[in-house]
């Protein structure tokens, strides 16, 4: 076993070295291919969590939507009194209105201004993302607001600055100065930065029309709630069911799925980066059959001076896996090249996990692909190779 | 020359395929002896069979029948994985062309054969360079076939063919795309060497002058061996010109080493 791997070892690395201006570029076609995938992954996963982050960072378990409202949030129209029963559900810890609503903000003279995801949130409760700079919301109907990482680093604000958020009221567009107390991690949503205020806030700068202006009764999208012990989440989901009118309950993952076109969306950009891995697929074992073809003689020689099979089929599996290897840590280090020049706007993100499934699926396809000239291979006839078969 | 123990032995050998018009023979009751030390020539007409033959003392093909022993073991009862270790391990091979491995180097081509068999130590490696040096290529160690001759590359076959010390070195048309004056260097180095470390050897070739350094020469027809030279002076005719190989043969000969 150990000459095995040790002649195998040797004859693939002395071949691909006396041959190294087409294993690279072999490498070459495989790094290209490793990009796309990974640009593929890191765009779905930049688009998924341009859509899910503000959501799938909620320490909640479940969101309670308006019944029949498709489990849309802009659909969906909550009032005070609901949260206030939800908050009676045994079971629920915690319950916190949610109203979302964009708006945009005005930025220097110079710069375009800013379309941002408002939202709404009581403060203190289920639905205010944590800061990691500066200060928490104050209750009641303050000037405060919360901008996210996204925000800070498109906008350029920091906390002490104040804020212009331009909405329409009615038929007019009214200016709203806000001052930034903290700065929270990404919280995306509806692939747009946030910026979160307090929920009276909230109702009184979000875009309205002429018949809303004089509303007194404010009204949440959903209300969120987190609940006392996780484990017990389909009791209390029944609880809630029963017990409070006119409500829908989903889950975070429900949720997500729900968001406009983020299934779709998603599947759209699996279904492509399942099919560069299939073109990969074809290019590596491609490349690989006809360099089998092409080495018929040789391996003809080889057996017929002794070489065992299972030598010749490790020496061709080391060869495609050394050369997927070399393809797709090149393609990896220009990828990781690339997402260092793009700016904060394009929406890639290079999550761990999604990048390394990408990376495993690469490594994979390259034995995958080399499956059948391997076989092909294995099955050369000595004889005939060199010629000697009458 | 004297031998006396017969590396290789093969009894009524058979070798059949099935035609739409019948069984054809490809080789047909052949046995013969070759001593070790000895160096034999097989020659014959194309389609006399000779391939075939060598390729089943070469461990490649099975025989439809009959016996091929080499050191006393029977080729003919080996299983698969038995006839590589066998090839690998007491058989040295010369071909016509695509002799070597193109991406090793003339003396990594050598040394292979000691890698299949674990025996490439520093003994091994020297044995190498010295075999090549003894065959002229002591310059060309490090070049790879491409950037060798196609004598300078059969040269470094019959090293690859020969570091190993197998009983037996087969060689088919090892001169077929070598100009003369190349063939001939090629062939006397690989009967010497042959001689030299009591090897038995079998060159089969269709070019009667390369007899010209081989102890004996089996003549092949219609898959029969049909006749054998022994002695010198005959073997000297043939070799050059004096006489077709195939004439004035008696007929259902067994041919073997002369004692």
């Amino acid at each position: 076993m150990n000459n095995l791997f040790q002649i195998s070892g040797y004859l693939a690395v002395k071949e691909i070295w006396r041959n190294r201006g087409r294993f690279l570029l072999i490498s070459l076609v495989i790094a290209l291919i490793t990009l796309l995938v990974l640009f593929i992954a890191a765009l779905g996963e930049g688009l998924g969590n341009g859509n899910r982050e503000y959501i799938s960072k909620l320490d909640a378990q479940f969101i309670v939507y308006q019944a029949k409202s498709d489990l849309l949030i802009p659909a969906s129209r909550l009032g005070v009194d609901r949260v206030d029963a939800i908050r009676d559900v045994v079971g629920v810890a915690d319950a916190g209105m949610l109203g979302t609503s964009g708006a945009t903000m005005v930025l220097a003279d110079d710069e375009k201004p800013l379309k941002v995801a408002l939202l709404g949130i009581q403060p203190g409760h289920t639905g205010e993302p944590k800061v990691v700079d500066g200060l928490q919301l104050g209750t009641g109907l303050t000037d405060e607001v919360l901008i996210d990482r996204n925000t800070a680093l498109r906008s350029g604000l920091e906390i002490g600055d104040t804020v212009s958020l331009r909405t329409t009221q009615g038929t007019e567009e009214e200016i709203f100065n806000l001052q930034v107390v903290g700065v929270t991690d990404g919280q995306q949503y509806s692939l747009q930065p946030s910026i979160f205020v307090s929920f009276d806030t909230w109702d009184n700068i979000r875009p309205k029309s002429e018949a809303e202006k004089n509303f007194a009764n404010p009204v949440a999208n959903v209300v969120l709630v987190k609940l006392t012990d996780p484990e017990q989440a389909d009791v209390v989901r029944q609880a809630l069911t029963s017990q409070v009118e006119n409500i829908d309950v989903a889950t975070l993952t429900e949720a997500i799925q729900a968001l406009p076109g983020y299934s779709a969306q998603q599947s759209t950009l699996n279904t492509q980066g399942a099919f560069t891995l299939i073109i990969g697929l074809l290019v590596i074992g491609g490349f690989f059959q006809i360099q089998i073809l092409q080495k018929v003689a040789q391996i003809g020689v080889l057996k017929a001076i002794g070489t065992a099979n299972p030598i010749v089929a490790a020496a061709t599996i080391l060869q495609i896996v050394v050369v997927t290897f070399i393809g797709v840590a090149i393609g990896g280090l220009m990828a990781f090249l690339f997402s260092l020049s793009f700016p904060p706007t394009v929406p890639i993100v290079f999550n761990g996990t999604t990048s390394a499934v990408a990376v495993i699926a690469l490594l994979l396809i390259g034995p995958l692909g080399g499956l059948v000239s391997i076989r092909y291979a294995v099955r050369i006839e000595p004889l005939k190779a060199l010629g000697l078969s009458s | 020359m004297n031998h006396t123990v017969n590396a290789l032995e093969t009894n009524s050998v058979i070798k059949t395929y099935p035609s739409d018009s019948g069984t054809i023979y490809a080789v047909e009751d052949v046995s013969l002896r070759v001593a070790a030390g000895e160096f034999v020539a097989l020659v014959g007409p194309s389609g006399s069979g000779k391939t075939t033959m060598l390729s089943m003392l070469a461990a490649l093909l099975r025989p439809s029948s009959g016996q091929i022993l080499l050191d006393g073991q029977d080729l003919a009862k080996l299983n698969d994985f038995e006839r590589v270790a066998m090839r690998r391990e007491k058989i040295g091979f010369t071909f016509q062309a695509n002799n070597l491995v193109p991406y090793l180097s003339a003396v990594e081509n050598v040394e292979m054969m000691l890698r299949l068999n674990k025996r490439l130590d520093k003994t091994g490696k020297l044995r190498a360079r010295e075999l090549l040096a003894r065959l002229g290529l002591a310059e060309r160690m490090h070049n790879l076939p491409s950037q060798m001759s196609g004598g300078q590359q059969q040269r470094v076959a019959i090293a690859r063919a020969l570091i190993h010390n197998p009983s037996l070195v087969l060689a088919d048309e090892p001169t077929a795309s070598l100009d003369t004056e190349r063939a001939y260097q090629v062939v006397e180095t690989f009967a010497s060497l042959i001689h030299e470390q009591n090897r038995a050897g079998i060159m089969v070739t269709h070019d009667l002058r390369m007899c010209e350094y081989v102890d004996r020469v089996l003549v092949m027809q219609d898959g029969k061996l049909v006749r054998e030279y022994v002695s010198r002076d005959e073997i000297t005719l043939l070799a050059r010109g004096g006489r077709q190989a195939t004439q004035d043969i008696p007929m259902g000969m067994s041919l073997s080493a002369p004692a």
